[in-house]
C-alpha cells in the first residue's frame, strides 16, 4: 500500500527505481553471493588436490542453448508488452515457461548422464569435483523454479490485461530476474568448462 | 495497528492518541475493527513487528543467560555436586555431575542464541524495524508482507532451535561455529546427530528471515525517505542500520552455502568437508574434502556478523549520546565514513579467526595487516563519541548511562583486539580465555549495552509510557560492574594460559591455582545475570503502569518524535513532515531552545542560522 504512486510522489528521489525493483536487485545480490561462495569454494577445494577429473555431459550444451532461447522469448514478451501487443506478450511468456521447463528436464537428464559416466553426488565413489556440479545445478534449478513461478504470475496478470505499456513493473522485474537466472547458468556452465 | 482506539488505556500501545484521521490515499480501506490476530500476531505494521522481535529476543536472552549460568556453575565449582539441578536438567546430571557432552552443548547453544537470536534478530530486528520508517519519514517498510514473513521465519527458526534443546541426544554441541568433521559425524559426539540437524534447519530459516528483513531495510532507506531527507541528513542510527543490512545481504548467503554443503555431507554422503577419517574403529568412505574450506566459508559470514551485531548499537549510541549531551554529534561525516570503512573492511579480515589452522604465514600477515586497519575507523568512532561528551550538558538518563557504558566497554574490549589481531600473539592466546574475554566485552556486552540504551531511549515511542529511571540506574550499575568483574579477571587467566572450551580443568596442576578466580568470575556472572531481572520487571511493569510519556520526552530532533505519543498505522496522522536540516541541531548558538527538530525550516529560525543557512532560508 505504501508503495503506491501517490505515496512515492512526495519522497526523495532514491535511485530512480521502484521499491519492488530495488528489492529484487538486492535479492539478486544475495543469490550472487551464494554462488560466489560455491564457486570460490570449488576453486579453493580443487587447488588442494585429490580432485577427480571427468568430462561434462554434452547435454549441458543443449540445455544452455534452451535457456538462452527462453531469455530471448522473455525479451520478446517484454518488448511486445511495451508496445501493447498483449497477445504476443502472452505468447512470449508462455514460450518462456515452456523453455524453462524443458531446461529443467534437460538438467535432470544431464544428471543421469553424469551418473552413467560414474560421477556420483554422494557415496563411496563420489569426489567433491562431481558433488559440486550437482550442487551448482541443483541450487540453480531451485532458483529457476522460483523464476518460473514469477513468470507464471506475470502471465496470469497479462491474461487479465493487467500488463501493458503503462504497467510494465511486474513484467520488467520478471524479465530482469529471468535474464539473471539465464546469465547465472551460462556463467556456471563456462565456469565448469574452464575449471575442471 | 490502528490508532482509532481513542482514549482507552487497555493495554499495549493504546494510550490516548490525539489525532485519528489518516491520509485518504493511504487508507482506502481502513480497518476500523481489526481482528486481534491481524493486529497483534500476523501484523504487517513495522512497529508491531519490532515489538515482536524485541520480546522474542528478550525470551532468548533469558535462555542464553540461564545456559551461561549453568556452565559457569561447572567452571566455578568443578568439585560440587549439582544434584539440585536435576529437576531442570534431568538425565544430564549423572551422579551429581554435569554430563561433559551436555557442557559442550550448553556452550554451543549459548553462543548460537546470543549471537544470532538475541544480538542479530533481537537487536537489529527490533530497532531497524522500529526506527527506519519513523526516522526517514515513511508510512511503513517497503514491503510490509515480506517484513511480516521475516518475523515469522525467525519465529519458526526459534521454535526449531528451542525444541532441539530437549532432544534426547542433546542439542548441537560442536560450538557455535559448527566446524566439521566434529559437527558432521554423529559418531563423533551425540550432539552432532539430531541436534545438529535441527540447528542447520533452524539456521536456514533464520537466514531467510534475515534476508527478507535486510532487503526491506535497505529498500526503505533508499526509496522511502521523506522530502528533504537526503542521505547526508540521515540520523546515524539509519546509516548504521542501512550498512548492517547490506552486510547481512552479502554475508548470510555465504553461510547458507556452507550450511547446505554441510547438510549434504551429513545426510547425503558427499565429502565437501570430510576426508580420511577413521572413527570408532571404522574407516569412513569420505575422500577429498577439506575442513578448512568450511572455516573459510563460515568466517566469511562470521566476521561481518560481528559487525552486524555491533553496528546497530554504534548507531543508537551515537544518537543517544548527542541527544543527552545536548550537543551535535562530533564529526557527523567522519562517523558515516568510519561506518562505511568498517563495513568494507569486515569482508577482508575473516581469516584472522583462522591463524591456527596452519595457514601460510604470508597470508596470515596480509590478514593481520587488514585486521589492524580496522583500529582506525573504530578509533575515529571512539574519539568522536568522547568528543561529543566533552563539555556537554549531560543528562544522565538510564539510556545515556548505557550509551556511555557502551563506549567504555567498546574501548576496553577493542584494545585487546589489537593484541589478538597479531598472528603471532593470537597463536599464543587463541585457545585461552583471553579470546573469550575479548569478544564478550567488545561485541557481546557492548552490543547488549547498545540494546539496553535503545530500549530505555525509545520505550516511550514504543509503548507510550516511560520506563522507571531509578530501576534503570540500579540495572545499569549492577550490570556495568558485573560485566567488568566477569571479564577483567578472565583476561588475566587467559594470559596465564587457562584454556577455553575445557569442561574440567582440575586434573591439571598448572590451572588449579585459578580455582578461586574462576569461582569469582562465576559469582559475578550469575549476579550480573540476576540483575537483568530488574530490567525485565521494569520493562513489563512500565508497559502497563509506567508514567505516561509525552510526544518528545527527551527533546530530541529526529522525526520519530514528531509522531503522536503512540504512532498509529501509517505513523503520522496527517502529512509526513518534510526535512530541512541535519538531525543534530542541539544547543545551536542563537537559538532560544536547545534543540531544533529536523522538520523546522530555516526560515523559522532566523536567529540561529549560520551564514550559508541564511541562503537556504529564503
Amino acid at each position: 500500500m505504501n508503495t503506491s504512486e501517490a505515496t512515492l510522489a512526495d519522497k526523495e528521489l532514491g535511485l530512480g527505481w521502484h521499491p519492488k525493483r530495488v528489492l529484487l536487485i538486492l535479492l539478486i545480490f544475495s543469490i550472487v553471493m551464494m554462488f560466489a561462495a560455491f564457486t570460490s569454494g570449488y576453486i579453493v577445494r580443487r587447488d588442494e588436490g585429490n580432485w577427480r577429473e571427468f568430462d561434462l555431459p554434452m547435454s549441458l550444451l543443449f540445455n544452455s542453448i534452451v535457456i538462452a532461447l527462453s531469455s530471448a522469448a522473455m525479451q520478446f514478451a517484454y518488448y511486445s508488452a511495451k508496445h501493447d501487443e498483449i497477445k504476443r506478450a502472452n505468447l512470449g511468456l508462455l514460450l518462456t515457461i515452456v523453455l524453462g521447463v524443458v531446461f529443467l528436464f534437460g538438467q535432470l537428464h544431464s544428471w543421469s548422464d553424469l551418473v552413467a559416466g560414474h560421477t556420483f553426488f554422494g557415496g563411496a565413489d563420489a569426489n567433491p569435483s562431481g558433488s559440486f556440479v550437482y550442487v551448482l545445478m541443483g541450487v540453480h534449478a531451485f532458483h529457476l523454479i522460483t523464476g518460473l513461478i514469477f513468470v507464471g504470475v506475470v502471465l496470469k496478470r497479462s491474461l487479465k490485461y493487467q500488463v501493458h505499456s503503462r504497467a510494465m513493473l511486474s513484467i520488467g522485474n520478471a524479465t530482469l530476474y529471468w535474464h539473471f537466472l539465464g546469465g547465472l547458468w551460462l556463467y556456471l556452465y563456462l565456469f565448469l568448462l574452464l575449471n575442471h | 495497528m490502528s490508532s482509532n482506539a481513542g482514549p482507552t488505556t487497555a493495554g499495549i500501545g493504546t494510550a490516548p492518541v490525539p489525532h485519528t484521521e489518516h491520509d485518504d490515499h493511504l487508507h482506502d480501506h481502513e480497518h476500523h475493527d481489526q481482528h486481534w490476530l491481524w493486529k497483534y500476531v500476523f501484523s504487517q505494521d513495522h512497529k508491531m513487528i519490532a515489538r515482536q522481535f524485541l520480546i522474542t529476543g528478550m525470551l532468548w536472552a533469558i535462555i542464553g543467560g540461564v545456559l551461561s549460568s549453568l556452565f559457569r556453575l561447572q567452571l566455578g565449582w568443578p568439585e560440587a555436586t549439582l544434584d539440585w539441578l536435576q529437576p531442570l536438567l534431568g538425565k544430564w546430571i549423572e551422579g551429581g555431575k554435569l554430563n561433559p557432552e551436555f557442557y559442550l552443548a550448553l556452550v554451543t547453544m549459548h553462543g548460537t542464541i546470543m549471537v544470532f537470536f538475541v544480538l542479530t534478530a533481537g537487536l537489529s530486528g527490533t530497532f531497524s524495524n522500529f526506527l527506519i520508517p519513523l526516522q526517514v519519514g515513511a508510512r511503513d517498510m517497503a514491503s510490509g508482507f515480506m517484513n511480516m514473513l521475516s518475523y515469522w521465519f525467525f519465529f519458526l527458526s526459534s521454535v526449531i532451535m528451542f525444541c532441539s534443546l530437549f532432544l534426547e541426544t542433546g542439542p548441537a554441541s560442536a560450538g557455535w561455529t559448527i566446524y566439521p568433521p566434529l559437527s558432521a559425524l554423529p559418531q563423533a559426539i551425540p550432539g552432532s546427530g539430531m541436534g545438529m540437524t535441527m540447528w542447520l534447519v533452524s539456521m536456514v530459516f533464520f537466514i531467510v528471515s534475515q534476508l527478507l528483513g535486510g532487503v526491506n531495510y535497505v529498500t526503505t532507506v533508499i526509496n522511502l525517505r521523506t522530502r528533504g531527507m537526503s542521505m547526508s541528513k540521515l540520523p546515524l542510527t539509519i546509516w548504521a542500520f542501512f550498512l548492517t543490512a547490506i552486510l547481512g545481504i552479502l554475508s548470510f548467503p555465504v553461510l547458507f552455502s556452507a550450511a547446505l554443503l554441510l547438510v549434504f555431507d551429513r545426510s547425503f554422503g558427499t565429502s565437501f568437508f570430510l576426508s580420511d577419517i577413521y572413527i570408532a574403529g571404522q574407516a569412513l568412505h569420505n575422500q577429498g574434502g577439506s575442513p578448512v574450506l568450511f572455516q573459510h566459508l563460515f568466517w566469511f559470514l562470521g566476521h561481518p556478523e560481528v559487525y552486524i551485531v555491533i553496528m546497530p548499537a554504534m548507531g543508537m549510541v551515537s544518537e543517544i549520546l548527542a541527544t543527552n549531551a545536548r550537543k551535535p554529534i562530533f564529526g557527523y561525516r567522519a562517523m558515516i565514513g568510519s561506518l562505511i570503512g568498517i563495513s568494507l573492511l569486515s569482508f577482508v579480515v575473516w581469516a584472522h579467526h583462522m591463524f591456527v589452522t596452519g595457514m601460510n604465514p604470508f597470508l596470515g600477515s596480509v590478514f593481520m595487516f587488514l585486521t589492524l586497519i580496522i583500529a582506525v575507523p573504530s578509533g575515529v568512532k571512539v574519539f568522536n563519541w568522547l568528543a561529543t561528551l566533552w563539555r556537554g550538558n549531560i543528562r544522565f538518563t538510564a539510556a545515556m548511562l548505557f550509551a556511555i557504558g557502551f563506549v567504555s566497554l567498546f574501548i576496553s574490549g577493542g584494545l585487546t583486539g589489537i593484541i589478538l589481531g597479531n598472528a603471532t600473539l593470537d597463536i599464543q592466546m587463541h585457545n585461552t580465555y583471553f579470546v573469550v574475554a575479548h569478544f564478550h566485552l567488545v561485541m557481546g556486552s557492548s552490543a547488549f549495552f547498545g540494546l539496553f540504551a535503545g530500549v530505555y531511549h525509545w520505550f516511550p515511542k514504543m509503548f507510550g509510557r516511560m520506563m522507571d529511571e531509578k530501576l534503570g540506574y540500579i540495572h545499569f550499575w549492577l550490570t556495568f560492574i558485573g560485566v567488568y568483574l566477569v571479564f577483567m579477571p578472565m583476561h588475566y587467566v587467559g594470559i596465564a594460559g587457562f584454556p577455553r572450551r575445557y569442561y574440567s580443568w582440575t586434573g591439571f596442576d598448572a590451572f588449579s591455582q585459578f580455582a578461586d578466580l574462576n569461582k569469582f568470575i562465576s559469582i559475578a556472572a550469575i549476579l550480573a545475570f540476576f540483575a537483568q531481572f530488574v530490567f525485565i520487571f521494569n520493562f513489563f511493569y512500565s508497559i502497563f503502569r509506567g508514567r505516561r510519556a509525552t510526544e518528545n520526552p527527551w527533546n530530541s530532533t529526529t522525526l520519530e518524535w514528531t509522531t503522536p505519543i503512540v504512532p498509529g498505522h501509517g505513523n503520522w496522522p496527517g502529512e509526513i513532515p518534510a526535512v530541512y536540516r541535519w538531525p543534530y541541531d542541539y544547543s545551536k548558538p542563537g537559538s532560544e531552545v536547545d534543540f531544533i527538530p529536523q522538520n523546522v525550516p530555516y526560515s523559522q529560525t532566523p536567529s540561529s542560522n549560520l551564514p550559508y543557512e541564511r541562503e537556504l532560508a529564503e
